[in-house]
Parts: C-alpha cells; structure tokens; sequence
C-alpha cells in the first residue's frame, strides 16, 4: 500500500475512483459500444424479386429435395439410406456400417466441419446464404406467405389488423401448408431411421410408437416455429454461427459489400440538369431497396454485421436500380476489404488460412476413404480366458482357452473357419464351422495348446485366423497371446 | 436506509450499496409465477400420495400405498415372466434330453453354458475356482485329467451324487516305512517326468508293487478305468507335487477313516452330492455337466 492511500484513507471516508468523474453522460453510446443492428419492428417481410442471386438461391435450395426423395430409394430389397438404430447398423447404398467403423462418421464431420469453415474464410456465410435449412425453409415458407396474403405491405397491414375471423380466413392456407410442410420435415428426418414405405403404412393404421410420434410431431412443430414465426430471429439470435463468423473470415474473405466510396453520399436522384450540384452525390439513391429485400432485415451498407447472411439478394436488388438509371451494376457486390483498401488480391488457394483448412479436409478425406476400402465385412475380437490364464494338460501341454467373436458385417450368411498359427507342435481345438447370421455375432470357443517344452517364455504370439469358407477374400487375423508358466 | 433513499419512486427494496448499486423489487415473470405455483400444488398431491412424512415409529403411506420395493418387484416379475416365455422352450428340452444329447445341439449347448455361468459361481467356485481353474487341493476342472472320467455323463453323475476316493495311508497293506515311502514317492516323480525306467528309482518301483499301488494307479502307473484313481504318468496332481507333500498323501493317505473318524492328517476329497443342494436339481445339473464339460477338457 502506497503511503499517499493511507494518508487519504486516515483523513476521510474511502473515495471510490469513480467520484471524480462525471458519470452522467456514460450511457451504451457514448462509452462506444454500438447497438447492433438488429430489426426489432416485428416480423421481416421482405420483398421478393428475380435476380442471379435469386435464382442461384433457388437452384441451392432445391438439393434439399434430395432429402424429401432419399427414404424412398431402394437398394437390395431395404431402403438405400437406412440409420438402422435397433439392429444397429447404418445401410448407405452398399455399404454397412456398424458402429465399430463409427470413426468414419466422426472423420465426415470433421470434413464438414472445416468444409464450412473453408468456405466462410473464401466467401463468407455461404453456408447461411444458400444451403443452411433454415434459410431455405423460411424462404419456402416465405415464399408460401406471398401466395398466400400478398406482398409485404400487404402483410404488414394485415398484421397490424386486430383478431377476427376475416384474418383468420386469409391467414389459414398458409398455416395448412406450413404445417404439411413441418410434418414432412419430420417425418422424413424420422423416415431415415425407420423405413418410410413402412412408417406411412403404420401412418394410416394409427401404428406409430411413442417415439416416433413424439419426435415427428415435435419436429413438424419446430420447423413452423422455426421457419415461420422465429424467422431471420434464428440466425442472428440463435444460431451460434453468427457470432463466431466474425472470427472466421478475415479482410480477404469475399462477401456481400457496399462500395462506400462510390455510393455516398447518398442522395435522391434528380433529373440531371449540366452544371448542377448532383454530380456531387454518390451513386446511391438511397431508395432502400437493399433493406427491402433483405430476409434478416438488416442494412448493407452498414457495412459486414453479424445479421448479414450473405444471400447476396440486396446485390440482386442494387443492381435491377443501376441497371434503370444507368449506372454501372456492382455497387453492392461480392467483395472483400482488401479490395477497397486497394490491397492486390490474393487468390483462395494462396491464403494460409484456406490452405490451413483444406488441409485437415484432405487429411479428414483420405481417412474417409480409407476407413470405407478397409473396411471388413467381418470384425473379429478374441478374448483370452482369465481364469485360468492356462491349464497344465496331461500329456505335457499347456492349453489355453479363447473366446473368438466374429462379427459378420456383411448381408450374407457367414460361414467361417478359424485357423491358428504358432509355434512348431501347435494344436487348435474349435468347432469346423461357425455359421454367422448377417449383422449378428458368431461365438467359438478354442483351445489352443502347445507342449510345454516348446515354450521358451511366458507369452508366446499365435496368429488366429477367420475365413469365410465360401469366399476366401473375406478373412481377418488376430494376433493373441499364448500365456504359458513362467520360465525359469 | 428508506429515510435517506434517494430513489424513492422507482420500486426498490431500500437495500442500497456503493451509494447508487440498490435492489429493485420488480416481480419475477408471469410464467415464473405460474410454474411455481403450478409446482406446489404438485408438492400437495406429492405428499398426499407418496409416503412422505416421517412419523415416530412409522410414516405416512400415502393414498395409493406406493412403495418402492414393491415396484421393483413388479419390475422383477414383469422380467421373469418374459425370461420363462422367452426360453421355455430351451429349458423344456434341456429337461427332455441327455446331456449327450444336449451336448450335439450346438444351439442347446451355448444356452446351457451361458445360463451356467452363474449357477457355477454360487455352487462351484468356491473350491473349483471362477473358471474351473481349481484352488489348492481341489481339482482343476478346465484340464483333461479327469479322477472319474471326463465324459458328460460322467460329470452329470459325480455333480449328481458326489464322488469320496480313499486311498488308504502305507500302501495297501498300511506296511510301508518312512524309507520306502521315501522310495516311491522318487519313482512316482520319475513317473511323472517320464524317467520311470532309471535305475535310480529302481527300488521305489520295487516298493509301488509291494504297497499294492498297482491295484488301483495301475501297473504303469496310469488307471485302467476312472475310478477315482490319480493318473500318476501325467504332470498334473491331485494334491501337490512337491515332494514333502507326496510324502504327507502316501503317509497318510486319503479320506482315511479309523472307527468312524477322520484320521488328523488325511487328505480330505470329497465332492458333495448335488442333488439335493441344487434348484430344480434335474436340469440344473445338466447344465452344470454340460458347462463343466466345456471349460476346456471334457472327453
């Protein structure tokens, strides 16, 4: 402690560091914290009009149709993609996986993973903009909206209109479709894990379980709330995304941007008559339609903010007005902030970031690959017995006893032959065959015995081998221990 | 506090800090309140239905006289009832057929074993071990050398009835000396490793033949038939190999008894009879044959 400290606080009460300050003008503002610019005046209705960015929206938002199709494509008499959870098995096309090759899951997440962070760090929240279901679904139900009660001035007006039956009646068609739309949404997610030829069959005869029901409806639930009350609220309040943009591009990363320097300052457009001031203004008009069109209801030319999703459909917008009075299009536009501080442009592949990134995918991708060529359609484990370790037999032996597992991944039956190699004087005891179900687990138990004087320490490696018998490619080797006494 | 608030219009409590930092007395949200009224109206029905307060010698039982033991019972029979539906079918034919039968029936067999594994641990283990790995003077069941004989019927028979080998203490005849005992126990060790024919141990063989050993261990040294017999030409012993503890079992013998009493330092052997010890005995026996058969050196 400071002598000046004690001296104050032995003639008087203890100042607090604050009171010599004026505090009274030390609101959110002046201390510099900005406001983020949310839209809080209700619900967004943003406008709707054709454009590339439109276009390419839709184009993106159709793959989601692939999810409604992809229960009902068959392969081998079972549906194609199957998440089989009570058999324990996930049937993609060929391939089964069975949750010891759950690692390769684990490597596609990873791939996708930095997938979004690849292409956050090269063009913003593409992710967001284009592909991410809640965009695309409140685009669908936004859509539907339009069809429904008109353009958005319409709607806002509607809105604002008290309860009664006439507004019940406009609003009705739109909650009957957004319903259908939020129980084919769950019912398809669900129909990935239960067949969805079976799942509409016991639709109709009330045969669903529990489960089924529970999740199905409370996901028809979620996508309506979600997709048509929560809205743009999800992306900027909920989704986590949002926030950790911010670290994920830099000032390189190329994203929906206002040129600031060629738009302002912002003015109406007057007829131009030679020699008057107008000349001065910007190329903005500030017509607002960039706000208009925009689905988080946020302002552009702001600047990149956490509310942005960059669909790129204020570019759309901006440009449809340059093209009528005649100004070069771009004003808004895919760019980076390097480019307006007249930095040279780096491409993507020359970025340590991007570089960084696609690396581990390439890494996540080969292990992807690997994980699936490699992967046996036979899992075998041996389990040495414990107790005893070994037992001494009669004519000189000592005799271990294994518990083999074989895991039959395949959709055949499985006939397999356990081979054991080791020493010189060797014998294996095991039943001829063991017949394998498909996705079930065949148990042999073998002996193994070797004579004692052969042994030269007290654990010897042995080689089991399991083979199919009717298809000699499929085989798997186990390297176990012999366990003898102790040599002395 | 209140005397010198300098808020009083905004709702606090009067509870200031740090000259400015106060506690308002805002109430807490609608649904808040709702939800917690919501929860002790629930506490109401709670306490009139579980057993809930503690009286001095007992305690409130509640409407609808829940108890917790009592559902797990339920559980527990709900369980049971679907086990017996679920393997009557295996149970039915492990009471029908042999145990050689069951023996062939791979099927039959698995479930046999695995529904032994229990069964073995509270009846078996605590002298044959865990795994069947034996325990000091009581037999390995996991190896191939059986006293009684190591088919499945065999086993069934020694778990059904139980099995008392005696070897009487001083040979046949109780003539032996300490040097003779001496002798043989040299040649049974040399029996043992193969060396029966070395000239060392020439005179224990000759002291294996006067003890009347043959007679049961049989002339080589390995009984012609199991009858309780030890197998003299293995490495495996019924007690220890040790040579002072093959000196204590020929000395005194097995499961002697003088007069009715178990002399003091006898080996003691016996394998009780299961029978009546067992549960539903019939199958539970057959199983245990079927289990002990499989650990590793059934014949």
């Amino acid at each position: 402690m400071s002598k000046d400290q004690k001296s104050n606080s032995s003639t008087g009460p203890v100042k607090s560091m604050l009171d010599d300050l004026d505090t009274s003008n030390k609101n959110l503002q002046h201390i510099g914290v900005e406001y983020l610019n949310v839209h809080t005046e209700g619900t967004v209705h943003a406008k709707r009009m054709p454009g590339t960015f439109r276009t390419l929206k839709w184009w993106a938002a159709s793959v989601w149709l692939f999810f409604f199709v992809g229960p009902y494509i068959q392969w081998d008499n079972r549906q194609a993609i199957w998440f089989d959870l009570e058999g324990r098995q996930f049937h993609i096309f060929g391939i089964t996986v069975l949750p010891q090759d759950v690692w390769v899951l684990a490597m596609i997440l990873l791939f996708y993973a930095l997938l979004l962070a690849a292409t956050t760090a090269i063009a913003g929240r593409m992710w967001c903009g284009y592909g991410c279901f809640q965009t695309v679904w409140m685009d669908v139900f936004t859509w539907i909206e339009e069809k429904v009660e008109g353009l958005p001035n319409k709607r806002v007006k509607l809105d604002k209109e008290p309860i009664s039956f006439k507004k019940f009646r406009i609003k009705l068609p739109k909650w009957i479709a957004w319903g259908l739309i939020g129980f084919l949404t769950g019912f398809t997610f669900v129909a990935y894990f239960d067949p969805a030829i079976d799942l509409w069959a016991r639709l109709f005869t009330f045969d669903w379980t529990s489960t089924e029901s529970t999740i199905i409806l409370s996901l028809a639930a979620a996508t309506v709330f979600f997709a048509g009350f929560l809205r743009e609220q999800t992306c900027i309040g909920f989704c986590p995304y949002a926030r950790i943009q911010g670290a994920m591009i830099d000032t390189e990363s190329v994203v929906p941007t206002y040129d600031y320097d060629r738009g302002e300052p912002r003015g109406r457009l007057k007829r131009a008559v030679e020699g008057d001031a107008t000349s001065e203004l910007g190329d903005c008009i500030d017509c607002n339609l960039c706000v208009a069109v925009c689905p988080t209801g946020v302002d552009i030319r702001k600047g990149q903010q956490f509310g942005c999703i960059t669909c790129g459909l204020c570019i759309d917008a901006c440009d449809s007005i340059m093209e009528k009075i005649k100004k070069p299009k771009g004003l808004i536009r895919y760019a980076s902030l390097a480019e307006f501080a007249g930095k040279p442009f780096v491409p993507f592949y020359k970025r340590p970031r991007v570089i960084t990134y696609t690396s581990i995918m390439a890494f996540a991708l080969a292990a992807i690959i690997y994980g699936i060529s490699t992967m046996s359609p036979i899992d075998v484990k041996v389990l040495h017995e414990r107790a005893p370790l070994f037992v001494a037999m009669s004519d000189g032996s000592i005799q271990n006893k294994y518990v083999v597992k074989i895991v039959n991944k395949s959709d055949k039956q499985l006939d397999a032959e356990i081979k054991v190699r080791g020493p010189e004087g060797l014998v294996f005891i095991v039943d001829e065959v063991i017949h394998v179900e498909p996705g079930n687990v065949g148990t042999a138990t073998l002996l193994v015995r070797i004579p004692k004087k052969i042994l030269t320490k007290q654990n010897t490696t042995v080689k089991i081998d399991v083979q199919d018998i009717h298809n000699p490619a499929v085989k798997e080797t186990y390297s176990s221990m012999f366990i003898g006494p102790r040599i002395r | 506090m209140a005397h010198n608030n300098p808020w009083p219009d905004e709702g606090n409590t009067g509870h200031i800090w740090d000259e400015d930092l106060r506690e308002l007395d805002n109430p807490p949200p609608l649904w808040w309140m709702l939800s917690f009224y919501a929860g002790f109206i629930m506490i109401v029905f709670y306490t009139l239905y579980y057993p809930t307060i503690p009286l001095p010698n007992s305690y409130t039982k509640g409407v609808a006289g829940w108890t917790a033991i009592e559902e797990y019972h339920e559980d527990y029979n709900i369980l049971k009832d679907w086990r017996e539906k679920k393997f009557s079918g295996q149970e039915e034919q492990l009471a029908a057929l042999s145990v050689e039968e069951i023996l062939q029936n791979d099927e039959l067999k698995t479930y046999a074993v695995k529904t032994s594994k229990v069964l073995f641990g509270d009846y078996c283990a605590a002298c044959h071990g865990s795994g069947g790995q034996g325990n000091p003077n009581f037999p390995v069941l996991a190896d191939d050398d059986w006293l009684w004989g190591g088919k499945v019927s065999q086993i069934k028979t020694t778990i059904t009835n139980g099995r008392q080998g005696n070897m009487p203490a001083r040979g046949m005849m109780g003539n032996l000396s300490d040097e003779e005992i001496s002798q043989v126990t040299d040649y049974v060790i040399a029996l043992s490793e193969g060396r029966a024919d070395d000239a060392a141990v020439a005179a224990g063989k000759g002291v294996f033949a006067k003890g009347m050993c043959v007679a049961c261990h049989g002339p080589a040294g390995k009984p012609l038939a199991p009858a309780g017999a030890a197998n003299l030409t293995d490495g495996i012993w019924r007690f220890s190999g040790d040579r002072d503890e093959i000196i204590k079992t020929i000395t005194n013998g097995v499961n002697v008894k003088k007069n009715g009493e178990t002399t003091a330092n006898t080996r003691v052997a016996i394998m009780p009879s299961f029978k009546d010890r067992l549960p539903n005995a019939d199958v539970n026996i057959k199983r245990l044959a079927v289990y002990v058969h499989s650990l590793g050196g059934g014949q």
